[in-house]
C-alpha cells in the first residue's frame, strides 16, 4: 500500500472511531440524564423507578431530622404543590427553610426519596434591595 | 472617592478605542509609530485600572458603605483579611478584577515582543483591547462597581461566610489570571492569521503564553480543588460542577496545544489544528468566565446578574464565528508542509495525546452544557450526574496517563522499532510488579483503581529510565560526577526533562485520586457525648462539645457571632492519632425581623471542617450541631421577647453555655480517604517540571551552543 | 476632597496622554540624515521579519539536532536511523545557515546586533 492510501485509511479509521464513541457518548447522556422539573410537573409526570431532578424552595416548618435522614418538603418558587423528600446524605452549609434547592429524587409511594449526596442549594441571591435614599447609579 | 473611580472606567474605554484604532492603523499603512502608540495604549489601560482597583480596594478597607458593592458584600465585622478579598466576591468587582488582570498580562506580553512581530503584536494588542472595552462596557453600562447611595448607610450586610476561608484569597486572582492570560494566545493566533505570519518565530513567542495560561489556570483549578476539600462541608475535592468544568476545558485544550505546537515546530504540520486549538482555548475561557456569572446552568457558584447573559452570549458568538471566518480564510498558508513519517515516532503519540486530551475535553463539554443542549432538542432540560461523567473521564484519563509512558521511550520522527521494544522492559516490569503486589494485597475487585496505579507505574519506570539513560550518557561524555551529571543534563535539555517532569506529577496525582476515591471510607452518623463509631480501620470518640461566642473570640477568625463544635478523639488500633475540632459558626442575619437574638444567629451558617492530613491517609470530619432543641430554642426565644435590640449576645452567652452543659447529640460526617496529600503534591511537581522546561537558557549558554553547532553544522556538511 | 480627586483624575490624564503619545511625538521629530523612505522602511521591516523567523528556525533546527544525538545516547535510536536523520537535519540546518547569510548580504546589516536584544527563548 503506498503512503498516501495507508494515510487515507488511518485517516478513516481514526474518523469512524471518533464518531462512534461520540454516538455512545451522545446516546447514554440522554438515557441518564435525570429531567429537571418543579414539584407541579413533577407530580403531573413522575415514574416510579425513574431519577428526576427537582429545583424548588424548601417549605417553611417542614424540615425535620430523623436520625441520619433529613425529610422536608419542596414547592414550587411561585407556591403551590409541596412534595414530601426523604433525603440522606451531605447538607450543603446553605441548605435551610426558604432557600432555593435542587435534588435528585425517585419516586416510591406517595413519598420522593433523594439520592445519595445530590442534594445542592443555590446560594442566597447577592442583590439586596436598595436602602431608601439617593441612589446614583452609573 | 467614587467620582475617582467612576471617571477612570470612561476613561479606560476611550483608551481601548484608540488603541484599536491607532493599532490598526498603524499595521494597514506601516506607520510603526501609530502600532507602538496602540501598545502603549494597552500600559495605559493598565496604569488607569490599577487606580480604579485600588480606589476600590481602599473603600472595602476603609469600610466605606457609599459604595453599594461594599456595602453588599462588607461589613465592620468582617475581618481585615475578607474584606480586602470581598472586592471580587461580587459581580462588579470580579469585571474589574477580570479587566485589571487582563490589562496587567496584556502589558506584559506586549512588553516582551515589542521589538519583533510587530504586524502580528499591533493586531493582538487590538484584539486584547477589544476584549478590555468589552469588561469595561459591562461594568459602565451594566453593573458598574462605583455606583453610590446617599447617605451611605451606618453598617454593611457582610461578606458571604461560605467565603470566608483563606482560599478566597488566591483562587479567584489565579483562575481569572489563568483566563486573562488565555486571550493572549487567542489574540496572537488571531494576529497571526490576519498578518499571515504562522512561523517559527511566532511559535516561540506564543509557546511563552501559552503556556504562562496554562500554568496559571492549573494553579487556579488546584487551589478550587483544596478549598472545596480542605474548607467546605461536603469533603470531595471535584463534583464536575458546570464551574470546574468550566474552567477544566481551556486547561485540558491548552495542554494539548503545547503538545502539537511541537509538531507544527519540528514539522510544519497541523497549522490549522494549532491555531484552531488556541482559538478554542480562548473562547472556552471566555465561557467558564461566562458561566460562572450567568446563572443559566446550575451550579453551587453562581453569581446570579442574568443580564449579563446576553452580550456574553454575542461576544461567544462573535469569537466562534470570527475564528471560524479567519482559519478558512487563510487556509492556503495553513496547509502542512510535511507529514507524519512514522506511526511509531514521538510525533504521532503526541498526536495521540492532543486526540486524548480534546476527546476529554468534548466528553466534558457535553456534560456540562446537556441541560442546554436536552432543552433544544426535547424541550426539557435535564442533566447528567458524575457517574456519567466518571464513565468516559475515567478510561480516557487512563489512556493519557499511558501515552504520557510511552512517549519518553520513543525517538523523534522515527523510532527504531528494536530498540523500542527493547526499552519497554523495565516499564512494563514495574507495572507487572505493581500489578503482582496489588494482587496479593487482596484489591483485585477494584479494577479501575489498579489499572490506573499500574498505568503510574508504568509512567515511573519509562521516566526513570529516561533520567537513568541520560545521566549515564552525560557522564560517559563529559566525565562528570552523578550529581552534577543529573544537574546539567537537565539544565541542557530543559524541554524535555522537564516535561518529563510533568508526566511523573500528573502520574503521581492520579494515583492520589484513585486511592481516595476507590478505597475511601465514608461514614455519617449521629453521636451523642462519649460515645465512638468506627470508620475503616479508625476509632473516633465525641470526647466533648465546644462553644463560643462573640466575633471576637471565633477560633477559626471568620467573625462568627456563635461557634459551637465538638473535640474528637481518633484513634487507630488503641494508639491516639489525631485530636480533631470540627464546629459550625452561625453569623448575623442583620434581619431585625428574626429577633433579637434570631438575627445573630439568623444569617448564613458555614461548617468548618477538621482533618487530620497524612503521607498515607486523610482523616476528615464536619459537624452539624443542633441548636434546633426545646431547651435551646426556648433560650432564645425568651431573649428576642425580652433583651433590648443590642443586647442580644446575653441570650447567646446563656445558650451556650446550656450547650455545653447538656449537649444534644449531633450529625458527624467522618471520610477516611488514602493518599490524599499526593494529589497536591503531585500538583506541585507539575508546576516544577512546567517551569523547569520553560526556564530560559542564560543568553551565554545560547550564544555557545548556537556558534558550536554552527560550526558542526558546517562540518557535518563537509564530511557528507 | 473635590480638589484632591480632580488633581489625581488631571495627574492621570496627563500620564496616559503622555504615554500614549510618546512615539507619535518621536516620529514627528526632524528627519535625521539617512532616513529611509516609506518603502525602504517597508523592505527593511520585512526583512527584520524574514531575519527574526530565520534565526528561530536556526535555533528550532539545532535544537532538533541535539535532541537527536540525546536520543541516540539514550538508546532509542540506532546508529543508522541517527545517521540518518541526522545528516537529514545537518542538511536543512545549511540551508536556513545559506539563507540568513544571503539576508544578511541583501541588507548590508550585521546579524549580531540581533542577539543584543533581549529575546524569549524557544
Amino acid at each position: 500500500m503506498n503512503p498516501s492510501r495507508k494515510r487515507t485509511v488511518r485517516l478513516v479509521v481514526a474518523l469512524s472511531a471518533a464518531v462512534l464513541l461520540a454516538s455512545a457518548l451522545i446516546y447514554t447522556s440522554f438515557s441518564a440524564a435525570s429531567p429537571a422539573l418543579s414539584p407541579t410537573q413533577l407530580v403531573r409526570q413522575a415514574q416510579p423507578g425513574r431519577s428526576y431532578q427537582v429545583t424548588g424552595t424548601v417549605v417553611h416548618g417542614s424540615v425535620r431530622h430523623a436520625g441520619n435522614e433529613l425529610d422536608f418538603s419542596v414547592a414550587d418558587r411561585a407556591g403551590g404543590t409541596a412534595i414530601p423528600v426523604d433525603y440522606t446524605g451531605t447538607v450543603p452549609d446553605p441548605f435551610r427553610e426558604g432557600r432555593e434547592v435542587i435534588v435528585t429524587v425517585q419516586k416510591h409511594g406517595g413519598h420522593y426519596v433523594g439520592e445519595r449526596d445530590s442534594l445542592i442549594t443555590k446560594c442566597p441571591s447577592k442583590y439586596k434591595t436598595a436602602p431608601a435614599g439617593e441612589k446614583q447609579n452609573y | 472617592m467614587a467620582d475617582l473611580g467612576r471617571i477612570c472606567l470612561p476613561l479606560a474605554l476611550l483608551i481601548c478605542v484608540y488603541g484599536i484604532g491607532a493599532s490598526i492603523y498603524g499595521v494597514r499603512s506601516g506607520r510603526i509609530e501609530f502600532s507602538d502608540s496602540g501598545r502603549r495604549a494597552v500600559y495605559a489601560l493598565a496604569i488607569v485600572l490599577s487606580v480604579a482597583f485600588a480606589v476600590l480596594e481602599i473603600a472595602f478597607l476603609r469600610n466605606d458603605f457609599a459604595f453599594n458593592t461594599v456595602a453588599d458584600t462588607s461589613s465592620r465585622t468582617t475581618p481585615t483579611f475578607y474584606r480586602a478579598a470581598a472586592v471580587w466576591s461580587s459581580q462588579e468587582g470580579s469585571l474589574l478584577l477580570w479587566a485589571w488582570l487582563l490589562s496587567l498580562w496584556s502589558s506584559l506580553a506586549l512588553f516582551l515582543v515589542r521589538r519583533r512581530m510587530r504586524d502580528i503584536a499591533a493586531y493582538a494588542t487590538a484584539i486584547l483591547l477589544g476584549f478590555g472595552a468589552f469588561f469595561i462596557s459591562l461594568m459602565i453600562f451594566y453593573a458598574s462597581p462605583f455606583s453610590t447611595t446617599n447617605p451611605a448607610p451606618a453598617e454593611g450586610v457582610g461578606l458571604d461566610p461560605l467565603l470566608r476561608f483563606p482560599t478566597m484569597m488566591i483562587h479567584p486572582p489565579m483562575l481569572y489570571s489563568g483566563y486573562t492570560l488565555c486571550t493572549i494566545p487567542l489574540a496572537f493566533g488571531m494576529g497571526a492569521l490576519l498578518a499571515r505570519r504562522v512561523d517559527a518565530d511566532w511559535i516561540k513567542a506564543i509557546r511563552r503564553f501559552a503556556f504562562a495560561a496554562w500554568l496559571f489556570l492549573g494553579i487556579g483549578i488546584l487551589l478550587g480543588a483544596r478549598w472545596s476539600y480542605a474548607e467546605l462541608g461536603w469533603g470531595g475535592y471535584w463534583g464536575w460542577d458546570a464551574v470546574e468544568n468550566a474552567s477544566l476545558m481551556p486547561w485540558l485544550t491548552g495542554t494539548a496545544f503545547l503538545h502539537s505546537l511541537m509538531i507544527q515546530e519540528k514539522r510544519g504540520m497541523l497549522k490549522v489544528w494549532n491555531v484552531s486549538l488556541v482559538l478554542a482555548t480562548g473562547t472556552l475561557a471566555i465561557m467558564g468566565t461566562f458561566l460562572v456569572r450567568s446563572g443559566i446552568l446550575n451550579s453551587i457558584h453562581a453569581f446570579g446578574g442574568a443580564t449579563l447573559g446576553v452580550p456574553f452570549v454575542a461576544l461567544i458568538g462573535v469569537l466562534i464565528a470570527g475564528s471560524i471566518y479567519l482559519v478558512v480564510l487563510r487556509r492556503e498558508m495553513l496547509r502542512s508542509q510535511h507529514r507524519l513519517d512514522s506511526l511509531l515516532s514521538r510525533e504521532a503519540i503526541f498526536l495521540g495525546n492532543n486526540i486524548v486530551l480534546v476527546a476529554l475535553c468534548f466528553v466534558i463539554f457535553w456534560g456540562t452544557y446537556f441541560p442546554l443542549i436536552s432543552e433544544a432538542f426535547t424541550g426539557t432540560e435535564a442533566s447528567v450526574g458524575p457517574p456519567w461523567f466518571d464513565r468516559y473521564t475515567v478510561p480516557l484519563a487512563l489512556l493519557l496517563v499511558l501515552l504520557s509512558g510511552i512517549g519518553p521511550v520513543i525517538a523523534w520522527r522515527r523510532a527504531t522499532f528494536a530498540n523500542a521494544r527493547r526499552n519497554f522492559a523495565a516499564p512494563l516490569l514495574s507495572a507487572l510488579v505493581t500489578l503482582i503486589v496489588l494482587l496479593a494485597a487482596g484489591v483485585a475487585h477494584k479494577t479501575l483503581a489498579i489499572a490506573m496505579f499500574c498505568c503510574a507505574a508504568f509512567v515511573l519506570g519509562s521516566i526513570g529510565q529516561e533520567f537513568f539513560r541520560g545521566t549515564r550518557a552525560r557522564r560517559a561524555m563529559a566525565g562528570e560526577p552523578l550529581p552534577l551529571a543529573l544537574v546539567a543534563l537537565v539544565r541542557r535539555n530543559r524541554r524535555r526533562y522537564g516535561g518529563y517532569v510533568v508526566h511523573l506529577g500528573i502520574a503521581v496525582l492520579f494515583v492520589g485520586v484513585a486511592a481516595s476515591s476507590s478505597f475511601q471510607h465514608a461514614v455519617e452518623q449521629r453521636l451523642s457525648v462519649g460515645s465512638s463509631t468506627h470508620v475503616g480501620k479508625y476509632t473516633v470518640r465525641y470526647v466533648r462539645p465546644t462553644a463560643t461566642i462573640t466575633p471576637k473570640n471565633d477560633a477559626v477568625h471568620t467573625g462568627s457571632t456563635l461557634n459551637v463544635g465538638a473535640v474528637l478523639d481518633v484513634s487507630k488500633g488503641g494508639r491516639h492519632v489525631a485530636t480533631l475540632r470540627p464546629s459550625e459558626g452561625f453569623y448575623d442575619s442583620g434581619e431585625p425581623a428574626q429577633g433579637t437574638v434570631g438575627h445573630l444567629i439568623g444569617g448564613q451558617a458555614v461548617s468548618h471542617i477538621s482533618m487530620s492530613a497524612g503521607v498515607t491517609r486523610d482523616v476528615w470530619t464536619a459537624i452539624a450541631p443542633d441548636i434546633s432543641t426545646p431547651a435551646l430554642q426556648r433560650i432564645i426565644t425568651i431573649g428576642n421577647r425580652t433583651l433590648p435590640a443590642d443586647q442580644g449576645v446575653v441570650a447567646l452567652a446563656v445558650l451556650a453555655r446550656e450547650y455545653l452543659k447538656n449537649p444534644p447529640a449531633a450529625q458527624f460526617h467522618f471520610i477516611v480517604s488514602p493518599l490524599v496529600m499526593w494529589i497536591w503534591i503531585g500538583g506541585l511537581i507539575v508546576l516544577g517540571g512546567g517551569l523547569i522546561a520553560i526556564w530560559p537558557t542564560p543568553s551565554a549558554v545560547r550564544r555557545r551552543v548556537t556558534m558550536r553547532s554552527r560550526a558542526r553544522a558546517a562540518h557535518g556538511l563537509a564530511r557528507a | 476632597m473635590e480638589i484632591v480627586i480632580a488633581l489625581v483624575a488631571g495627574l492621570l490624564l496627563a500620564v496616559v496622554v503622555a504615554v500614549i503619545s510618546a512615539p507619535l511625538r518621536d516620529a514627528g521629530r526632524p528627519m535625521s540624515d539617512g532616513e529611509q523612505t516609506q518603502e525602504a522602511s517597508q523592505q527593511s521591516r520585512e526583512d527584520g521579519y524574514e531575519h527574526a523567523e530565520l534565526e528561530a528556525a536556526r535555533e528550532t533546527k539545532y535544537r532538533e539536532i541535539r535532541d537527536a544525538e540525546l536520543d541516540l545516547r539514550t538508546g532509542k535510536l540506532s546508529h543508522e536511523d541517527y545517521e540518518a536523520i541526522d545528516s537529514g537535519l545537518r542538511g536543512e540546518a545549511l540551508e536556513i545557515l545559506d539563507r540568513l547569510e544571503a539576508l544578511d548580504g541583501r541588507s548590508g546589516a550585521s546579524s549580531e546586533h540581533d542577539k543584543a536584544k533581549p529575546e524569549l527563548e524557544g
